[in-house]
């Protein structure tokens, strides 16, 4: 059991198989934007290639940088992102599966924006100081709305472990379906989370170069990029067991192993269409302003999950009565 | 946050070519502004006073790599003025062509510079894959991309045969089709809206008093355009309308660019479909007699303006080069003052600033490190003690 663990852990579908799938959604994220806007896109291993010449790079310190924080912050980042991955259900429910680690998972998630804060911060720049404080503002802005639609389907399964809540869906159906705003709104934050566009307001390049990137290099930049495209995988994964089901099928599969391949599909099928709308919003919009995104997660967004409890509450009270 | 002071430039990434903004900020939003625009001066005005008319064209095509047939174009009709030069029609309206393609290809290329700079970069990426087909045709008439060749003194140097004509009047109607994409795309997509509309106002009495020319004056409901109010050239024979906006904002620059894009189209193709017969040029005099003009063109980005002196020589005496962006920039610095800091990109780009025609001079503090302004006079003495020291030496 403890060496099943630790190949769950190191292997497979842990940290070897988080890493290749993250390299394999950013290259289909770039060649799918880039077949979009006519353009030809990387080769299949441009992303390792990216990521290994990156390491390789040397690693400039900004005059006056506290250089421990500064190489300390990109790797808190991944290590949060990559523990984030364990609690999500990819061939079946995940052996570390306990009560409330939806909210570790959130949390978790979150940590990367506060290291681009710090980054931003540390690297005494004021192309970084302003993109670290527009990642934290926007953090307050999309956080609320997206929190609120991710603990919806918590409330409706009653549950508050990801796995638990993608086995309620084996019986009841898709949270998609039972909740769409929830789920849009899921998405939407997620895409701000990526600081993807049109949400990529901290490292707009044409404004503020590159944010709080913008001093780190070599190995730092590497981890940085490793963690964004990490917590794609956490992320669309995280979406896909709360309202796509997760890896379970609406019905069981009897021997156990067709059952786990199946499950492991449905993951990959899952998360790569959630990729596929996320590379489409991608593409079809430009950037918004933040005082601009500030109106519209407040106004529309905010309300619209509120609007999404009221419902769920409604259904849970209709359900319970009767 | 306190106030910032933003620097933004010579080297950034919105920028393609040197400038520098001391933007002050307060938070996001901008409380004050300095501009600093000359970084590339080359001395061009001073060469061309050394060339004879023949190799001053080439020189003045590279004042600017975008509108060089613009440059090519106000210095050509300006001479043939001075030496009473009766050109060809099939001259005049191969040089209509050239121009707006050149207008053409200027604005699309703008349209998605602009869809860059708010990071919408799937339109910048479809407008600059179909100026391929400008780019092409221009390749076909005159041989080049850019810096065509294609002006001299009393005509051009290169004809169009029968074939060309059918060739490239096949390929108009993709481009309309295109252009008529980007319409859509402009007024529907509701994020360039977002960045677009609203944005950099400048009303129709700040576009006057700042003395803005081109689209950034039309936008703001100027109706102006030295094509039709100083026509040159074939314009005078051609059916086509000048577009004015009154929305005054980045939108309404856009708009206006589209609609040019548009009219581009037509004058292209009505000058290819009634293409005189006849010869493409005469030949022009050696020298040129004593005289002064003011030559006046619309370029892709407003009015173009050449001041040339002749005295009986086969060069100019003084050559003056008023480039439209020197004539908007003013405009920005006033419309950037309480905007956000995500829109000087955009506000900046909606002049369609070529920095490094505009440049004229810098002057460095001894050791490199400041920059300093010279009032008139003071550039009046130093041009007279540099040429005494020059005379001596």
């Amino acid at each position: 059991m403890d060496l099943l663990l630790v190949i769950y852990v190191l292997l497979f579908p842990g940290f070897l198989f988080l890493l290749a799938y993250g390299f394999l959604l950013q290259y289909l994220d770039r060649k799918i934007a880039a077949r979009m806007q006519a353009r030809v896109g990387p080769p299949l291993l441009q992303p390792v290639a990216d990521f290994i010449k990156m390491l390789g790079k040397e690693v400039i310190d900004p005059a006056g940088v506290d250089r421990a924080a500064f190489d300390a912050a990109p790797l808190m980042a991944l290590a949060a992102v990559m523990t984030a991955f364990l609690y999500i259900p990819i061939v079946g429910e995940s052996p570390f599966a306990f009560q409330g680690d939806l909210v570790l998972v959130l949390y978790l998630l979150t940590l990367p924006t506060i290291a681009l804060f710090l980054l931003g911060w540390l690297s005494r720049n004021v192309f970084s100081s302003v993109g670290g404080v527009r990642a934290v503002t926007m953090l307050f802005i999309y956080e609320v709305p997206f929190f609120l639609a991710l603990l919806m389907p918590a409330l409706m399964a009653g549950s508050w472990s990801i796995s638990e809540i993608a086995g309620w869906q084996q019986e009841h159906g898709w949270f998609a379906l039972l909740q769409p705003i929830g789920f849009v709104v899921g998405l939407i934050g997620l895409q701000a989370k990526l600081e993807r566009q049109p949400f990529d307001i901290p490292e707009a390049e044409t404004e503020i170069v590159a944010g709080p990137w913008t001093e780190l290099t070599g190995r730092r930049l590497a981890l940085m990029h490793l963690t964004m495209q990490v917590m794609l995988v956490a992320g669309s994964g995280l979406i896909a067991a709360l309202f796509l089901g997760g890896p379970l099928l609406p019905w069981n599969i009897s021997p156990a192993w067709l059952a786990t391949i199946a499950g492991f599909l449905m993951f990959l099928g899952k998360t790569l269409l959630i990729l596929v709308i996320l590379a489409s919003l991608k593409v079809a919009t430009g950037r918004i302003r933040i005082d601009q995104l500030n109106d519209i997660g407040w106004k529309y967004l905010a309300s619209a999950t509120i609007l999404q409890v009221g419902i769920v509450l409604l259904m849970d009270y209709i359900r319970v009565g009767t | 946050m306190p106030e910032v002071v933003l620097p933004i430039g010579p080297q950034h990434p919105a920028l393609k070519e040197p400038v520098n903004f001391k933007v002050i900020v307060d938070g996001e939003t901008i409380v004050g502004l300095e501009l600093d625009v000359s970084y590339t001066h080359r001395g061009i005005e001073k060469a061309a006073e050394q060339r004879d008319f023949i190799r001053v064209i080439p020189l003045l095509e590279r004042v600017c790599g975008i509108c060089s047939h613009a440059h090519a174009q106000a210095f050509c009709t300006g001479i043939e003025e001075i030496m009473h030069l009766e050109v060809p029609p099939r001259a005049q309206y191969l040089r209509t062509i050239v121009a707006e393609l050149e207008r053409m290809h200027s604005h699309i290329l703008w349209l998605g510079v602009a869809a860059h700079v708010v990071g919408f970069n799937t339109l910048f990426m479809w407008t600059w894959r179909d100026r391929e087909t400008t780019q092409d045709i221009l390749e076909e008439m005159t041989g080049n991309r850019m810096n065509y060749g294609m002006n001299e003194v009393g005509g051009v140097r290169r004809d169009l045969k029968p074939g060309q004509i059918s060739s490239i009047l096949s390929r108009l109607p993709k481009l309309e089709e295109q252009i008529g994409k980007y319409v859509g795309m402009v007024r529907g997509e509701e994020t360039m809206l977002l960045r677009f509309r609203g944005i950099g106002k400048l009303s129709k009495a700040e576009a006057l008093k700042y003395g803005t020319v081109g689209p950034t004056a039309r936008a703001s409901g100027v109706d102006y355009d030295i094509r039709r109010d100083d026509p040159s050239i074939a314009y005078a024979e051609v059916p086509w309308k000048v577009v004015t906006d009154t929305s005054g904002d980045v939108y309404g620059r856009t708009l206006v660019r589209i609609g040019e894009l548009q009219e581009s189209l037509g004058i292209i193709r009505y000058c290819l479909e009634h293409l005189p017969e006849g010869k493409i040029g005469i030949p022009a005099p050696k020298v040129a007699p004593r005289g002064e003009i003011l030559s006046r063109y619309e370029a892709p980005r407003g009015e173009l303006v050449h001041f040339i002196r002749t005295n009986d020589t086969d060069r100019v005496e003084r050559l003056d080069i008023r480039t439209p962006t020197l004539a908007n920039w003013t405009s920005v610095t006033v419309s950037l003052v309480n905007q956000n800091i995500a829109d000087i990109p955009v506000i900046v780009a909606a002049i369609d600033p070529c920095l490094s025609c505009t440049s004229r001079i810098t002057i460095l503090s001894e050791r490199g490190r400041r920059t300093a302004e010279m009032t008139w006079a003071q550039l009046v003495d130093h041009g007279q003690r540099f040429y005494r020291k020059w005379g001596r030496s």
